[in-house]
């Protein structure tokens, strides 16, 4: 299929992992943190760690939206979802994560009215066309699909759209990656920055990194290649000592990012003074909520949720998996007492949280088994 | 709801609550089809019920699917479909050229596959207590004594065979329901397999261990379900998974993997490695075995897995599907 098969082309994955190769201090360990949770989901899916020599491990961070959303607004979510006069729509993978008591799906079988859209656009459709309804979108999601849900907005109140709300999850990127960067347990060496999230912020957030911590970062597409190459550009950088955000993905990120987008998100959202996150708990000015000028379509206000706090189950040890400190196998619950049909937390939940992609595409080492082509 | 998306939670239902209840002998293997001894012969009998929307999509019809799918049930068990019965649950209100077309469309169905349809039933439901229209449809089969065909025939090395491309029933069904905004070609598969099934049985004979149609839950959950009852693992080669453009930009949108997307004409068989190739041809000389593919083998270890080596030059396992799949944010 054009613009897919060339980057998952097998001859070149084999020259750039070549290189890689040549670049590796054999007495060294590197640990280089993907921080977008599509990029874990490229990495089991396409096998690139059979790609990469020993001595570089990579270490799946907290840019997935749905995992580190707390069980506290999944549970108000689906009180709002539970109301009778209520359609509720959200993506497709909040389905399963769990609340403290049951998942949008179970409240669905129950007869609930919850719909999947791929856009929040669609949710607004279906205001349109259910005048007599009121139809809530549970938005959530990095920078990355922020801008979507701001010109929704933009358009619901030029189209005098009352029936329609939005439960706002929205998430930015840079807080937790400097909160884990603040944690004293770190142990990594360079960052792969989220490709998605950084066609809209551009590159430029990310400066503080090299600039305030030391650490390099290469921004990076979604293909298997793409992944390649800017490991090998993060290799280089710490081959030759260098320090700095560079850009893989240029064929869609510009350095200045989409400023359209920013500007509409900037008119619809301003930032939460605190946000809870899944397994890291609260972090300051890190998510967004609805601007004065937009309250009248906050669903948080309109249904006047409580704000409740259901606390993370003590076993559950996503924080230090976030933080590379244990990987996924190494969670006292990983695949007992948590597993993606019954997650305990966050990072089982979707196929993009760690732990789950970790056990749905890499639970066994393979590494012993001779896998040559027919 | 996922305990009928035909992944773990369905087995959980099955084993858990079905099994244990209704124990016996035809019905503990958990085949396709239960066979029952019927004077000097073998009787093969299956039964399913089909609850699909859109009631008519690209490709094909619930009728179509009703009578193809039981049809399909009794020819991987490896029997030869001698005839159906069938139920209609109506909902009020269906309109009655809906109706008259679903009928047809079983009718033609049956003609095609070489079986009547011997007996049936209608029931009327109040007016939204049904999705318009429910068919439930058992077969009958006179089974095949010669064959052993089970998991427990199935030996490392080999062969696993396809009939052809994968999940164009799904993505059809999927892009038909409109929620995506998607418009593409793609029909669904719904076809009889008797042929394809009665090619092999005639070319590979007892090097023909095993067979399924990978309806619901996909190729994936047929080959975890293969590897956990032999007991040995199997390995899948990426590239060689015939799968369609459109069906593969779709799953790519989507975020959803082919490998569980539901197929309702395709077959999967586990062949003998010295037969495979012969086998292949055979396929593929067969109407809707046109794109059939050896798509990879069973193997020693590891164990009870499926893993697959992928396009990129990596590996990774293909796990049993937990619910429905359902698409990814971004």
């Amino acid at each position: 299929m054009k613009y897919v098969d060339e980057f998952r082309n097998a001859e070149l994955a084999r020259a750039v992992s070549a290189e890689i190769s040549g670049l590796v201090d054999p007495d060294r360990h590197y640990k280089i943190m993907e921080v977008c949770g599509g990029h874990t989901h490229t990495i089991y899916r396409h096998g690139i760690k059979d790609l990469l020599p020993d001595q570089v491990e990579l270490i799946h961070g907290p840019g997935c939206p749905v995992c580190v959303l707390p069980m506290g607004r999944v549970d108000e979510g689906i009180a709002i979802a539970e109301r009778p006069e209520v359609i509720f729509t959200c993506f497709g993978d909040m389905m399963r994560v769990p609340g403290s008591r049951v998942n949008l799906l179970e409240v669905k079988a129950e007869g609930a009215d919850i719909r999947m859209v791929y856009s929040p656009l669609d949710a607004l459709r279906i205001a349109r066309e259910n005048p007599d309804r009121e139809v809530v979108f549970y938005a959530i999601g990095f920078e990355t699909t922020a801008p979507s849900t701001a010109l929704t907005l933009q358009r619901a109140r030029k189209e005098g759209i009352e029936n329609f709300s939005v439960f706002c999850n929205h998430v930015t990127i840079v807080p937790p990656v400097r909160a884990l960067l603040d944690s004293p347990d770190l142990r990594l060496d360079a960052f792969i920055g989220p490709g998605h999230v950084s066609t809209v912020v551009g590159c430029r957030p990310y400066e503080f990194m090299p600039a305030d911590y030391g650490k390099p970062c290469v921004v990076a597409g979604f293909e298997p290649l793409d992944l390649m190459q800017s490991i090998l550009m993060l290799m280089r950088q710490l081959d030759e000592g260098r320090c700095e955000v560079e850009n893989q993905y240029g064929r869609a990120v510009l350095w200045e990012g989409n400023l359209k987008a920013l500007e509409a998100m900037a008119e619809v959202f301003e930032l939460r003074p605190y946000f809870e996150w899944r397994g890291l708990g609260f972090i300051a000015q890190s998510a967004l909520k609805l601007s004065a000028d937009y309250a009248d379509l906050d669903a948080e206000l309109r249904y006047s949720t409580p704000g409740v706090r259901v606390a993370d189950p003590k076993a559950c040890q996503c924080g230090e998996v976030l933080k590379g400190v244990l990987k996924p196998p190494e969670c006292k619950v990983f695949g007992t007492a948590c597993t993606p049909e019954r997650p305990l937390g966050a990072l089982m939940v979707s196929s993009e949280g760690a732990c789950a992609a970790y056990y749905n595409f890499g639970r066994k080492s393979f590494e012993k088994v001779e896998i040559g082509s027919r | 709801m996922s305990h009928g998306a035909g992944g773990k939670a369905t087995h959980k239902l099955i084993e858990g609550l079905l099994l244990p209840a209704l124990d016996n002998p035809a019905l503990a293997p958990l085949d396709d089809a239960a066979t029952l001894p019927f004077g000097d012969s073998r009787i093969a009998l299956t039964t399913d019920s089909y609850v699909v929307r859109p009631l008519v999509f690209p490709g094909g019809s619930i009728g179509e699917l009703a009578v193809n799918g039981t049809v399909n049930d009794l020819a991987v068990s490896g029997a030869t479909p001698l005839a159906l019965s069938a139920a209609l649950i109506v909902e009020e209100g269906l309109q009655t050229e809906i109706l008259a077309h679903e009928i047809e469309a079983m009718a033609r169905s049956a003609e095609k596959a070489g079986v009547s349809v011997a007996t049936g039933d209608t029931k009327v439901v109040e007016r939204g207590k049904g999705d318009g229209l429910y068919v439930i449809t058992t077969g009958v089969g006179l089974a095949d004594q010669e064959l052993n065909l089970s998991s427990a025939a199935v030996r490392p090395g080999d062969k696993i065979l396809c009939s052809g491309t994968l999940g164009d029933h799904g993505a059809a069904i999927l892009i038909a329901r409109g929620d995506l905004e998607l418009e593409a070609e793609v029909l669904s598969d719904t076809r009889s397999l008797t042929p394809l099934t009665q090619a092999l049985k005639d070319t590979a004979g007892a090097g023909l261990r095993f067979m399924r149609d990978p309806t619901r839950g996909g190729v994936g959950t047929v080959l975890n379900e293969l590897a956990r009852d032999s007991g040995y693992g199997v390995l899948l080669w990426e590239e060689k998974l015939p799968i369609r453009d459109v069906v593969h930009g779709a799953c790519e949108i989507l975020g959803i993997d082919p490998l569980y997307v539901a197929n309702e004409g395709k077959l999967l068989a586990v062949i003998a490695p010295e037969i495979a190739d012969a086998a292949l041809e055979v396929l593929r000389n067969t109407e809707g075995g046109e794109d059939a593919q050896i798509i990879g083998e069973v193997r020693e270890e590891p164990a009870r897995m499926v893993v697959m080596h992928t396009q990129f030059g990596g590996t990774r396992m293909i796990d049993m599907l937990v619910g429905d799949p359902l698409p990814r944010i971004c």
